[in-house]
């Protein structure tokens, strides 16, 4: 159970992470904004609740560490690093311009806080299995969590690393899918059908959770009954693309577009 | 004349390596019997993982492992590695520029048996197309375990490429292994040859047979294809009139084109280039594919011939 004040705490870093994800999208006319605002609640509530990790020591062993598979999604992970403080605020300003770390995709090598480089999908989860296998090498025991899309789990590398995280006991990894039913060209279920889901990840020998990903009470406590398992654990999380924003939920033209100006100022005003 | 796998250079060089380096770990994609690293996984069973047929989970598996600390070789057959696993290659690995080293076998024609689908002779494009990445193609079974021992003292990408087929032993190729270093076998003033990988047994038989007909011929082996040793290329195009370049891949993207570039760039001299002919290969011994694609002594000789008379016999007139 979260205490009132944490709840009011998470709820206003949420709005403001959004904010953030919609400035910074605009401000750079290009970035994925649907999938940022959907996944925020997990990836707040991860890393202003349940991460072991320190923004002034980004190399700390003993952090726990998060990778974005759906790697598209830099808006809400640059947003939140920001605001954590791993690199300056006005850092965000310079997002996708030429000489600034923070790239498109995630790039582990230049950018404080980002664990793994991704980019084309379903590299995060295969390299997270290695990062948690190596932490089981050295007996340590801190979680490796990982954000996929759902559009992301079509491909055939994700079921590989699948298979490897059970084979080699990873409990110490916690994946979600951001389970929002939308992908570049529309409807998950008419692109390329994922249902049923839980079967299929129990059947490769992970404990499943499902639960409503834009509810942090949900995500916390789910959380934090994965982090007890015997098993790899995905959490299917069902949320709404471009959540907070009315106008852009559950539309799957907010993918990859950026707002024009008008749009922008829509979307800051009916931010909620 | 002694015959030994590259392959096996490899393994005995991880063995030689997980001695002294507890970081080493030893990946396989359910080829360990064919790449040789079950005799790894026999004498250190906690540092193998065999990762079923999943080249490209095993391949950003490594470098999960690479960015904790740890220096994976991650090993399967070198079409798996670089098709197969050409994304995982790019993005997990070379742009982060991670220190995963990628141990290839079953590369080149000399595959054989298994034909086209097996036989990696783009694979040194494919890779030398990736920045960062170091690649090694060692040429005979000494070679390889040097290049194996060097690629794990080198912070960053390393592909090491292998093959299938027992090689002569080349004992002018086992001085020191330095990566980056070409090596000079022999100086000489009227054509250069360039070896790389088990062709260096054909390049010195070839500069034999040039030598008979009274030409001077300058041997160099390059093990190291990427970061190419320039200074020795540029060297040996301004010491003779032209180059031969050999290798057991395609003539596209592999050493030939690399040499070509630094000599057009640097002290422009006809480059001939033997290699794949931008063909597949097909089925059947090593022995007999090598002669039918034309990755001959003989077929060095020819090239050799060809630049004296289509480059410089008119001239001389």
């Amino acid at each position: 159970m979260l205490t009132t004040e944490t709840k009011r705490f998470l709820i206003e870093k949420v709005k403001t992470v959004r904010h953030e994800i919609l400035t910074m999208v605009h401000r750079a006319q290009s970035g994925h904004i649907g999938g940022s605002l959907g996944a925020a609640d997990i990836t707040v509530a991860l890393y202003y609740h349940l991460m072991k990790h320190d923004p002034q020591r980004p190399d700390w062993p003993d952090r726990d560490r998060f990778v974005l598979s759906k790697g598209h999604c830099t808006p809400l992970i640059y947003s939140i690093l920001g605001d954590c403080g791993y690199f300056p605020r006005e850092d965000l300003t310079t997002f996708r311009r030429p000489g600034s770390h923070l790239q498109g995709h995630p790039f582990q090598p230049k950018t404080p806080g980002i664990e793994a480089s991704t980019g084309t999908l379903g590299l995060g989860l295969s390299t997270a299995c290695g990062m948690a296998l190596a932490a089981k090498l050295r007996g340590e025991n801190q979680y490796y969590y990982v954000l996929c899309g759902d559009g992301e789990i079509q491909e055939g590398q994700i079921w590989e690393a699948a298979m490897f995280a059970n084979k080699y006991k990873l409990n110490n990894l916690i994946a979600f899918v951001d389970r929002n039913y939308l992908q570049t060209d529309g409807y998950s279920e008419d692109i390329m059908p994922l249902d049923p889901l839980a079967p299929k990840w129990e059947s490769f020998g992970w404990e499943v959770h499902k639960i409503d990903g834009n509810d942090l009470e949900q995500i916390v406590a789910t959380v934090q009954l994965a982090q007890q398992s015997e098993k790899p654990v995905m959490i299917i999380a069902k949320t709404l693309k471009g959540k907070g924003v009315p106008f852009m939920e559950n539309a799957a033209q907010w993918h990859g577009k950026p707002p024009s100006d008008e749009e922008y100022q829509m979307a800051i005003q009916t931010l909620y | 004349m002694e015959y030994k796998k590259t392959r096996q250079g490899y393994v005995d060089g991880l063995k030689e390596l997980a001695k002294t380096n507890d970081q080493i770990l030893v990946l396989d994609a359910d080829v360990a019997k064919a790449t040789q690293t079950f005799e790894f996984e026999m004498e250190y069973p906690d540092r193998f993982f065999n990762c079923g047929v999943q080249e490209q989970n095993m391949l950003s598996v490594a470098a999960g492992l690479a960015l904790e600390g740890y220096t994976p070789f991650a090993s399967t057959f070198g079409v798996f590695a670089t098709c197969r696993g050409g994304d995982q290659m790019r993005n997990s690995i070379a742009y982060p520029k991670l220190n995963v080293k990628v141990g290839a076998t079953h590369c080149g024609l000399t595959t054989g048996g298994d034909g086209a689908s097996h036989q990696a002779n783009e694979d040194i494009a494919i890779v030398r197309s990736f920045p960062n990445f170091t690649i090694l193609v060692p040429g005979d079974y000494e070679e390889a375990k040097q290049a194996t021992i060097a690629a794990a003292s080198h912070e960053g990408p390393v592909y090491l490429r292998f093959g299938r087929d027992s090689y002569p032993l080349v004992p002018q190729v086992h001085g020191a292994f330095q990566i980056g270093k070409a090596k000079l076998l022999q100086s000489g003033s009227d054509l250069t040859i360039i070896t790389t990988g088990i062709m260096v047994s054909e390049g010195i038989k070839a500069a034999r047979q040039l030598e008979t007909l009274g030409l001077s011929i300058r041997l160099l082996h390059l093990p190291t294809i990427k970061p190419l040793d320039t200074e020795a290329v540029i060297a040996a195009a301004e010491a003779t009139k032209g180059i031969i370049t050999a290798e057991e891949h395609s003539v596209i993207g592999g050493l030939g084109e690399a040499v070509a570039g630094v000599v057009s760039e640097n002290c422009p001299k006809p480059v001939l280039r033997i290699g794949m002919q931008d063909v597949f290969g097909e089925s059947g011994q090593a022995q007999e594919l090598m002669d039918k694609y034309g990755l001959r002594a003989q077929n060095i000789v020819e090239a050799g011939q060809r630049i004296l008379t289509q480059f410089y016999s008119t001239a001389n007139v």
